[in-house]
């Protein structure tokens, strides 16, 4: 467990602090700019999109020079720029609701991440949708997604958060359903937005008690931020139910909308559906930065996470860890094991890699749990690199065997397509975490380490070890099929152009030199999050038991990739041939390639209650307020005959002859107006005459 | 009978006179005459009830008067170019001829 991280706050804001969110703002901008062009002006949405994509990769980098060379000279980077948005009433009497942004290392190393790998992607697209009809309108949401997702990366409010969170869902939505033309695709997309907000509905329930218990959503604030000491200590003098804090209470909350971002059991179900969307949508959203946002989330609120971690609690000393954050180890090591089981068994190129996604984010999540903010984090944004890689591959070899998904059906391509195939191997050994020369070894090494000291249980660690296991083997039996063996499928199969190509290119390099900062000779990545300095030390290696669980890691990889070569790589099975392991087991391969029967789950029990309650309040609405509100219609149309019938017959008839009465006297008095203006003249002095009599004769008595 | 009755009585006939003349003629100039005629004994009245009031000192009177005539010198004005414009546009100033104002 780690100390808590301590910062030296700068009082002054740094430029680039202070135009950080033109971060987000300009790729948003761009998506507006983007809706409004037309459907031909292809070359003008691309350039648009990833030009401010280009724009915000350029200020990232700035801001991330910033803040290490800020670290570099001992005075860690926490800049923020707050400012008040609404004022609303509280139990503190009135409060004020504030937005802002932050920048400290976990901000600039995500945002450094994001507008890079989702540059790449932008670039990839440009040949992946090249044929596609409603081009701009792709690069009209991707730039909208981009801007979003960095929007969630510097809030420092967890509101604004939430906001920019609930425009990455939209969006997400929109791109997942790309090709709403696919039934499959539309109900991805709806089966992805429902289901992260099962997540978001318990993560505004948090940041509405965050907000009722501290009386501001901002993180940092100069000591006054929900996620400062202040703040924090009040939260865990309060109880909640079950024997929580409410920190506790409210990071289980946040934590559950992270789960649905983040694909966590059981909230898993969208990801692999949401296959359903294009390529490079699989590689932004699924693999880089979305999906990224529920780890970040916990990362960024990890200070509620770990709050009162080194208190006693009830004359019981909790040893270094909290509710929320075994809960978060727990699910996360769980999910990592039951979705790489379901890897096994999946034959779409896609599918394989999205389960494979779901079983790395448990990983980053049990790391998190149990290792801090920087083992977590690390293994996110190596991850980043090589799952897009492999998702970017996968599109390419999609797009060279003619939209062919089904790895049964390919085969032997790695001499028609030697570059994918390489970059694709490179993603993979980083994927399964082969030993020393990628960066998946190292950041999976971390967690594996992090697991094996941890002081709750030693169950999340075996499980780990068995989902490494697992991972190198279903990525080998998913290479072998794809790239080894012969051609099964029909047509034949082609080399993707350069401008999809390269960007694979560069994140292969990725792929294996970002392990380089995050060995345990030069930790540079985990000094870097939590402040320390850093040196080269090649006594990193001599910690007690290191170099044994390398070794066993090592072993678990090799065994893997050995079971994988042995049942698939070695011969070239058939297209319609079981599977190998269908042979020996059928049953349970009939159980894996099902999914686990979660989803037929959630089909007899959430979504056949949903469908009772939904026909009993179809039955309510036509009978019971169906028939008050006719009732109530009947009513007064009744009343209207009444009023109709007094006005015809009553009211209508007086005011009928009064009309008419007046009509008359007009009549009448008309006929002294001949427009003579003498006659008036004669009537005016006869009325003064006549006056004048009355006078005098008034006066007389 | 007392100055103040004479006076009276003189502005009541030249009052007749002027109506007279302005209910009967059929020019609209010589009505408008009859107008002016009307108006100098309102004045008259004025005046006379002024000299011979409880407060001959203060010229509350004589202003009044004056401010009367002013008004019937801008009223002559007004009168006389709606008679001629009528002339204009109907080409007379028989007042019975111009009786087409009415509902």
């Amino acid at each position: 467990m780690q100390e808590t991280i301590s910062f030296t706050p700068f009082l002054s804001v740094s430029p680039i602090a202070e135009i950080l969110w033109l971060i987000p703002a300009v790729p948003m901008i761009a998506a507006g700019v983007g809706a409004l062009l037309k459907q031909p002006k292809r070359k003008a949405a691309a350039a648009l999109a990833i030009g401010s994509m280009s724009f915000s990769l350029l200020l990232s980098l700035v801001a991330f020079v910033h803040v290490v060379a800020a670290w570099a000279h001992g005075a860690a980077v926490r800049e923020t720029v707050n400012f008040s948005w609404i004022q609303v009433g509280t139990q503190f009497g009135g409060g004020q609701v504030d937005l802002g942004w932050v920048l400290d290392p976990l901000a600039a190393v995500m945002l450094v991440m994001v507008s890079f790998v989702g540059l790449l992607i932008f670039i990839y697209s440009v040949g992946y949708m090249a044929h596609d009809e409603n081009f701009t309108r792709f690069f009209c949401f991707l730039s909208l997604f981009a801007g979003a997702m960095l929007g969630v990366v510097i809030s420092n409010s967890l509101l604004l958060l939430f906001m920019c969170w609930e425009i990455v869902g939209l969006t997400s939505y929109l791109l997942i359903g790309f090709w709403y033309q696919k039934p499959a695709a539309a109900a991805a997309a709806k089966k992805a937005f429902l289901t992260t907000r099962i997540g978001d509905v318990f993560f505004l329930l948090g940041i509405v008690w965050l907000f009722a218990g501290t009386g501001t959503l901002l993180f940092y604030n100069h000591g006054a931020g929900s996620m400062e000491a202040q703040a924090l200590t009040g939260l865990l003098a309060q109880h909640a139910a079950l024997g929580l804090t409410a920190t506790g209470a409210i990071a289980l909350l946040i934590f559950a909308g992270a789960a649905g971002k983040s694909g966590q059991f059981p909230l898993h179900v969208w990801l692999p559906d949401a296959m359903e969307g294009p390529t490079p949508v699989s590689a932004l959203i699924h693999a880089a930065t979305m999906v990224a946002a529920g780890v970040y989330l916990v990362a960024r609120v990890y200070p509620l996470m770990a709050a009162g971690a080194h208190l006693t609690h009830g004359g019981m000393l909790l040893s270094g860890t909290t509710t929320a954050l075994t809960v978060v180890t727990w699910v996360g090591a769980f999910t990592a094991v039951f979705a790489a089981l379901i890897a096994v068994a999946q034959n779409d190129i896609k599918r394989i890699l999205a389960y494979s996604t779901v079983s790395q984010l448990g990983y980053m999540m049990a790391g998190l749990g149990m290792g801090g903010v920087a083992v977590g984090m690390f293994h996110l944004i190596t991850h980043a690199f090589f799952k897009s890689l492999l998702f970017m591959g996968a599109g390419s070899v999609m797009h060279g065997c003619h939209d062919e998904q089904d790895v049964r059906k390919m085969g032997g391509l790695k001499s028609v397509m030697p570059f994918t195939f390489l970059t694709y191997a490179v993603g993979m050994l980083a994927l399964c975490g082969f030993p020393l020369l990628f960066s998946g070894f190292w950041s999976k090494d971390g967690i594996l380490e992090a697991a094996q000291h941890w002081s709750v249980a030693k169950t999340p660690f075996y499980m780990l070890v068995f989902g490494a296991l697992l991972t190198a083997f279903y990525m080998t039996r998913q290479v072998s099929y794809v790239f080894f063996g012969r051609w099964r499928g029909h047509k034949t199969a082609h080399e993707s152009p350069a401008v999809m190509v390269v960007p694979l290119g560069i994140l292969a390099f990725f792929a294996i030199a970002l392990g380089l900062i995050g060995t345990p000779a030069w930790p540079w990545f985990h000094a870097f999050l939590d402040d320390r300095a850093v040196s080269f030390d090649i006594h990193g290696f001599m910690e007690p038991g290191l170099v044994r669980l390398m070794a066993t890691s090592a072993a678990v990889v090799f065994l893997g990739l050995g079971l994988g070569w042995m049942l698939y790589g070695s011969r070239s099975p058939q297209a319609e041939e079981p599977d190998a392991l269908e042979k020996s087991a059928p049953m349970l391969w009939g159980w894996l390639r099902d999914r686990l029967y979660v989803d037929e789950l959630y089909g007899v029990t959430v979504i056949a209650f949903y469908a009772w309650w939904a026909r009993v309040a179809d039955w309510l609405d036509r009978r019971v307020w169906g028939g008050a509100v006719a009732g109530v219609a009947w009513g007064f149309g009744l009343w209207a005959k009444l009023n109709r019938f007094l006005d015809m017959n009553w009211v209508d008839g007086s005011f009928d002859k009064s009309c008419e009465e007046l009509g008359v006297g007009g009549g009448l008095l008309a006929r002294i107006e001949t427009g003579r203006v003498q006659t008036y003249l004669r009537i005016l002095a006869l009325a003064v005459v006549a006056l004048v009599a009355i006078l005098i004769w008034s006066s007389r008595a | 009978m007392t100055p103040l009755a004479g006076y009276l009585l003189v502005a009541a006939l030249v009052f007749s006179i002027g109506l007279a003349g302005a209910l009967t003629r059929r020019n609209a100039i010589l009505v408008l005459i009859g107008i002016e005629l009307m108006l100098n004994a309102a004045n008259l009245n004025l005046i006379a009830f002024w000299r011979y009031g409880p407060h001959p000192e203060l010229l509350t009177g004589m202003i009044f008067a004056i401010f009367s005539i002013a008004v019937a010198a801008a009223e002559a004005a007004v009168g006389l170019g709606l008679v001629i414009s009528i002339h204009r546009h109907a080409h007379t100033t028989d007042l019975d001829a111009t009786n087409r104002m009415k509902g």
